[in-house]
């Protein structure tokens, strides 16, 4: 301390020191106007949405019971006798989340391990951006892609798998096409997500697992992938979400029947698929099936919001552990 | 200061402000010329990183159950040697080792050799703390888990772990709590009691106390004060005073600069008994240094 040099006098010469703002910095509040408003028209354009939506699902329930729309009956909404059973359509987005999920979960997480732990610097250069350009291709590519080459492939598989009855190729359109698809499509987001969140744990980390003589896929399994749990977390509700939001690829590749199924030989509609399919122009304003409409996208809307929420509730568990 | 109670009477603030401080003296040990049973012998070590040279030439010996001190100015590859000896520069995509590193008279870079099995002989501790973020329990069994050690109860090996590392009083009520709520310096203790819970030979220590406080740092110097009884420690160290209280050797790294090319390596400039360095140094580099005169 008592090295310290005493602080040398303020010079004689220039203004006198003066701690008051040197401008009024116009500049700055004016930025920071402007990035509120930002932030608050995403806000507003969600409560908007919302308010959108809520309005003519209200109308919807006014005539269809709750009852009728919570249930198996038939899914036909525009046609006599008609039928609201969302069970039939919910099922279809149920079939189509649980065989994309189940290709994409564990290849994206694959992939993120892979290119984190494993790949050479130069795989990784060549892999990372081929990933980035798969995000980018258009869904409507997809969908083609399952009509063109999927379906026709398990189709002719199918029979060797599947044994009796059962082993009956489906026809052109079916969950599984469009499900190993969509799959397919989401596995670059989970892997990019995946990995950024693996990529960020400290160096340090991985410098100690190592040092304990860990094996490679022991520094992956027990240090790396639990320290980024949030960030995989994060990943597989980004993809969930995309497969329950996923439009094109399920209205060309997974058929147009509604059908209380998961089995993936069948063709089913999904809820994206029948808003898609009927919200083409020539739905009659106020008629009961434009209310549907509003009543399927209010559906959805919660169920994204609970898979939102349980995410959220989840990385705050884990990081509680974590961290 | 607070009259001594015991440890576990305390709560754990008050041990680290009042807990015993050990003597900065230790008794004096008899230090045989050269080390009478060799760990680690390199012969002409040199390591690059890339194109760049950045140690030259490094014969030594480190002695069983002895602490080896490397020290030296920044940048003189002081780390560089240190993680050589337990292949962890085999993670740095460019680093490349030539000449020969001994281990117990085995080539440690023969192509035989896996590295995995190396470091789990040759534990090594960090600069900066770095647990898992686990519970302190799962931090100290990582190592035995993952090695598939065979032990009869994991309870009594972590209790036995931290009771070596002189941490068991400080943690014994919260083993379940994540290691991120400790203390630096218990975090850093507890490092090291996770180094040593699968009963290495050698322990690796890069500066384990520079971001620790007097007192955390006086406790780690005990400890390896014990640990040396059953290991053999390298220690690198910015901190003279403590080379001389807690090492047997001390090896004085430098920077050299070559006159012609301007050309920048680290190289060892003299290694000797720790008394020798500090008391009688016959290179004027060392002294220089030691003195704090230079580097
Ligand atoms: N990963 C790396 N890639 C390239 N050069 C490196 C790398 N690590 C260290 N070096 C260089 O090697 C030389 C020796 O570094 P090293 O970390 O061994 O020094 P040190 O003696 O441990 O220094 P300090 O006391 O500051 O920790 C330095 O010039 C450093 O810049
Ligand atoms: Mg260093």
């Amino acid at each position: 301390m008592a090295l310290l040099t005493a602080p040398t006098e303020p010079s004689s010469v220039g203004p006198p020191l003066s701690l008051e703002p040197s401008s009024r910095r116009l500049g700055e509040k004016f930025i920071v106007a402007l990035l509120f408003g930002a932030a608050a028209l995403a806000v507003l354009i969600t409560v908007g949405i919302v308010l959108a939506i809520a309005g003519p699902t209200i109308e919807f329930f006014r005539q269809v019971p709750f009852s009728r729309f919570f249930s198996t009956e038939a899914w036909a909404p525009n046609f006599v006798p008609d039928g609201f059973g969302v069970y039939n359509i919910l099922a279809g987005t149920a079939a189509i989340v649980l065989y994309s999920c189940m290709i994409a979960l564990p290849a994206g997480l694959g992939a993120a391990i892979y290119l984190n732990e494993y790949a050479s610097h130069r795989a990784r250069r060549i892999l990372k951006p081929v990933l980035e350009v798969l995000e980018g291709i258009p869904t409507v590519v997809y969908g083609l892609f399952a009509l063109a080459f999927v379906a026709p492939l398990l189709q002719e598989i199918w029979p060797t798998f599947v044994p009796g009855k059962l082993g009956d190729p489906p026809g052109f359109q079916f969950v599984l096409s469009a499900g190993v698809v969509l799959g397919i499509m989401i596995i670059p987001t989970v892997a990019s997500v995946s990995q950024d969140a693996m990529s960020a744990i400290p160096h340090g980390l991985r410098e100690a697992a190592y040092g304990l003589g860990s094996t490679k896929m022991q520094v992956a399994t027990k240090v790396v992938v639990p320290s980024a749990f949030s960030g995989i977390v994060a990943s597989f509700v980004l993809g969930l979400s995309r497969a329950v939001g996923e439009t094109m690829v399920v209205l060309m590749a997974a058929g147009a029947i509604a059908n209380l199924t998961l089995w993936p030989n069948d063709p089913v509609l999904t809820m994206t698929a029948f808003i898609g399919r009927t919200a083409t122009g020539d739905v009659g304003f106020g008629t009961t099936t434009y209310y549907t409409l509003f009543a399927v996208a209010a559906l959805l809307f919660v169920i994204t919001l609970v898979v939102n929420m349980i995410s959220i509730a989840l990385v705050r568990k884990f990081r509680e552990v974590y961290e | 200061m607070n009259a001594r109670k015991k440890d576990s009477e305390m709560t754990d603030q008050a041990t680290r402000a009042a807990g015993p401080v050990p003597s900065p003296q230790r008794a004096v040990r008899d230090v045989p010329d050269v080390p009478k049973e060799p760990v680690f012998t390199t012969q002409d070590l040199n390591i690059h990183y890339g194109d760049f040279h950045a140690v030259t030439d490094v014969s030594m010996e480190f002695g069983k159950n002895e602490i080896t001190a490397l020290i030296g100015p920044s940048g003189c590859g002081k780390s560089t040697v240190l993680r050589c000896l337990n292949r962890m520069n085999d993670l740095i995509p460019t680093a490349r080792v030539s000449g020969e590193v001994r281990y117990h008279g085995i080539e440690l870079y023969g192509p035989k050799i896996d590295p995995i099995e190396v470091r789990r002989r040759i534990g090594m501790v960090f600069q900066k703390a770095n647990p898992f973020p686990k519970s302190i329990y799962d931090n100290i069994a990582y190592g035995p888990r993952v090695t598939g050690m065979k032990v009869d109860s994991m309870d009594d090996l972590v209790e036995q772990t931290l009771r070596r590392a002189a941490l068991w009083d400080e943690v014994k009520d919260k083993l379940k709590q994540n290691a991120y709520g400790l203390s630096g310096g218990q975090q850093q203790r507890l490092c090291i009691a996770r180094a040593i819970a699968t009963n290495p030979d050698v322990v690796l220590m890069d500066e384990p106390c520079s971001a620790l406080d007097p007192i955390a740092t006086l406790r780690i110097e005990e400890l390896m004060a014990e640990l040396r009884e059953s290991y053999t420690i390298i220690i690198v160290t910015h901190n003279m005073q403590q080379a001389a209280r807690v090492s047997d050797r001390t090896a004085f790294f430098t920077v050299k600069v070559n006159e012609t090319t301007g050309d920048r390596t680290g190289g060892l400039v003299e290694f000797d008994r720790t008394t020798t360095i500090f008391e009688n140094p016959s290179d004027q580099r060392t002294e220089g240094y030691i003195s704090g005169r230079f580097g």
